[in-house]
């Protein structure tokens, strides 16, 4: 538990930060950035949840034993997110394994 | 049997449900998680019958369906996950590291009433005509076709799945801060051990599937596309969440048991556990590795054959761990001076049937037969084997272990021993045949089958019968033991255990005075306290030793 207490001007400055974030988020939803768009998006929402997280979660202030903890509940999410795109992003990679024959009946 | 203790401290309906005692809680976790088994069981009852003929002869297809989701609803989220963790693991925990409570006694009071909330909800849904999705609640059936009473169900799972992030929670901080002096990492029992794994679990998998059926409730409720292919969603992306958190969910269930098993071998062979650091070690390995493996259910659904054999590489690699703890208690037994008590005939029953489940998990993690067994009745076969023949043949081992220290009171052996011979047959006979069953091609969630796999559904039925009259005759000689059992004392086995140096039932505080852990675990030898007779007490083995 820390017994850091942040000024309310930190406060108030992570709050617009966040403000500002929710804009570009807004502004980046209506231009088409072709396959960039999930990557803007997902951008922007890391950078806000780490403010929301590192100062109004005071994982800033906490001791090394939390952000262990936090590291780890990332890499878990990493964990989750890594494997199930090794699905999505190899669907398709591996068709040559297939026998002609094989190719023949499924195109039927 | 002291004066007073937890049991009679204080009275009055009041004094249980409002009380912050981790080992009250637990006897609230005792009774309702009882009363969802009875619930779970009742409908596994009406499936075995349903099957006797071929045809089926009990219900409706539709309420078939209905019958298997809600008993795998009930079993798994509201009596195998919380069932040793919330109930053996509650009791035990504070008084095995030498603590007077968990770290945060209103917290866990909350897990209780969190889980009791979900359970109306889920029963709420059963009672509104029940759901028919299957227990895995797969979309867009779940969140677009079904016309069961799936939100309320959806709802009641997602908030219990706090009470295991708070019990989770609970226990980390608990075996993290507050050990007794002298209660080093490796000196904690691999009870201990096995439910700091399942924390990990509880904490780090259980948002995912809450969040995940909460995607699929806002679907249903609100028609958000997220796994709906026609409203731009992806109904493997709801397998692959689910599957994220209910293969290690597995591990929750099965670990505790396996901790269990860690306490009852030593104690009944009479001898140190053998490799205690690998058998800890493996419990957080398995827990880490349990994360990695989860599309192995999801070989047939479409998902890429890279991601296959990814999978199903890692899902062989949870075996090594798995084959350590089984090799280690094989190993403690070696000369041991085993004695068959009630306990001890629970933890052999255990490996035996860990062994076969475990093994023919192997099958279903190899890509090419898994086409074969993939939904069959040998997939229903594997995983029972794994959850009643694993962790329920824990859990009832471990109660029938620790009955003494609960309630004060000894069971009636010879009874008790008849019983657990009853289950270990019954549960044979239930289940071996679908094995069979399955893979003769007899797919699982079916209404009727064809006439020629009768003889083993009528096996499987009469096995279920044994097996019911197994679980009765528990619970009727352990409520009878409450008042007429003989007195036990506090070390009855006698056991190495920090839960046995305190009076059976435990004081309010657990201990009077905060104990100073001065010796090994499992350490037989060194403990006159024990009063072992020579000889007996077990050496470790020699170096060489065949």
């Amino acid at each position: 538990m820390s017994d850091h207490i942040a000024s309310p001007k930190l406060y108030v400055g992570i709050f617009l930060a966040l403000m500002v974030g929710t804009a570009l988020t807004v502004f980046a939803a209506y231009k088409d950035l072709g396959p960039w768009n999930i990557v803007v998006a997902l951008a922007i929402a890391t950078f806000k949840a780490t403010l929301v997280v590192l100062f109004f979660m005071h994982a800033k202030y906490s001791p090394k034993r939390t952000h262990l903890v936090i590291i780890c509940a990332v890499f878990w999410l990493g964990i989750m997110l890594a494997l199930t795109l090794t699905d999505y992003h190899t669907r398709h990679d591996f068709s040559f394994l297939r026998s002609p024959a094989t190719t023949v009946t499924r195109s039927v | 049997m002291p004066k007073v203790h937890y049991l009679n401290a204080s009275y009055g309906l009041k004094s249980w449900l409002l009380t912050t005692d981790h080992k009250r809680i637990a006897l609230l976790y005792l009774a309702s998680v009882t009363f969802f088994f009875f619930i779970g069981g009742l409908f596994a009852t009406m499936i075995r019958i349903h099957l006797l003929t071929p045809g089926g002869f009990l219900v409706s297809p539709e309420t078939y369906n209905k019958l298997f989701t809600m008993h795998g609803v009930t079993m798994v989220f509201f009596f195998l996950i919380p069932s040793i963790p919330a109930i053996i693991g509650n009791f035990l925990i504070p008084i095995m590291i030498g603590a007077k409570d968990l770290a945060f006694p209103k917290l866990n009071l909350l897990s209780w009433y969190i889980y009791i909330i979900g359970g109306c909800f889920v029963l709420y849904s059963f009672s509104t005509g029940g759901l028919d999705t299957g227990w895995t609640f797969y979309t867009p059936l779940s969140s677009i076709y079904s016309n069961s009473a799936v939100t309320p169900a959806v709802i009641g799972v997602f908030i219990n799945g706090f009470s295991s992030i708070l019990t989770g929670l609970n226990f980390l901080v608990t075996i993290h801060t507050m050990r007794a002096p002298g209660m080093t990492w490796f000196r904690l029992p691999l009870f201990v051990w096995a439910h700091y794994a399942t924390s990990i679990i509880f904490v780090l998998g259980t948002p995912v599937i809450a969040i995940t059926l909460l995607l699929a409730g806002l679907e249903r409720m609100f028609h958000l596309g997220f796994f709906n292919p026609a409203m731009g969603g992806d109904p493997i992306l709801f397998q692959h969440l689910f599957w994220f958190y209910s293969h290690p969910a597995v591990y929750i269930m099965i670990l505790p048991a396996m901790g269990v098993i860690s306490e009852i071998i030593p104690t009944f062979a009479r001898r140190p556990i053998f490799g205690y650091s690998f058998i800890a070690g493996s419990s957080i390995a398995i827990a880490v590795i349990g994360f990695l493996v989860w599309a192995h259910h999801m070989f047939l659904t479409g998902e890429s054959v890279y991601a296959a054999l990814a999978f199903s590489l890692m899902s062989y690699l949870v075996a090594i761990p798995s084959a350590v703890k089984v090799f280690n208690w094989t190993s403690t037994l070696y000369k041991g001076s085993i004695s068959y008590d009630t306990p001890m005939l629970y933890a052999l029953g255990f490996i035996g049937l860990f062994l076969v489940g475990g093994l023919t998990g192997l099958f279903l993690a190899c890509l090419g037969l898994d086409i074969h067994l993939h939904d069959t009745y040998f997939v229903v076969a594997h995983f029972h084997y794994i959850m009643v023949g694993g962790a329920v043949m824990g859990y009832v081992g471990g109660l029938h272990f620790w009955w003494p220290k609960i309630t004060g009171r000894m069971y009636p052996e010879f009874l008790a021993r008849i019983a657990a011979v009853v289950l270990f047959v019954g549960f044979n006979l239930t289940f071996f045949p679908q094995f069979v069953l399955g893979y003769l091609g007899m797919p699982r969630r079916y209404h009727s089958y064809p006439p020629e796999f009768q003889a083993l559904n009528v096996m499987s039925t009469a096995g279920a019968s044994i097996l019911a009259l197994g679980y009765l005759l528990p619970m009727v000689y352990l409520v009878w033991s409450l008042k007429y059992g003989a007195i036990a004392g506090p070390n009855p086995w006698p056991a190495t255990g920090l839960e046995w140096k305190t009076a059976s039932p435990p004081p309010t505080e657990n201990f009077d005075v905060t104990p100073v852990v001065d010796w090994e675990p499992y350490d037989f030898e060194h403990r006159p306290d024990l009063a072992l007779e020579p000889g007996i007490g077990g050496l470790l083995p020699a170096h060489g030793d065949d």
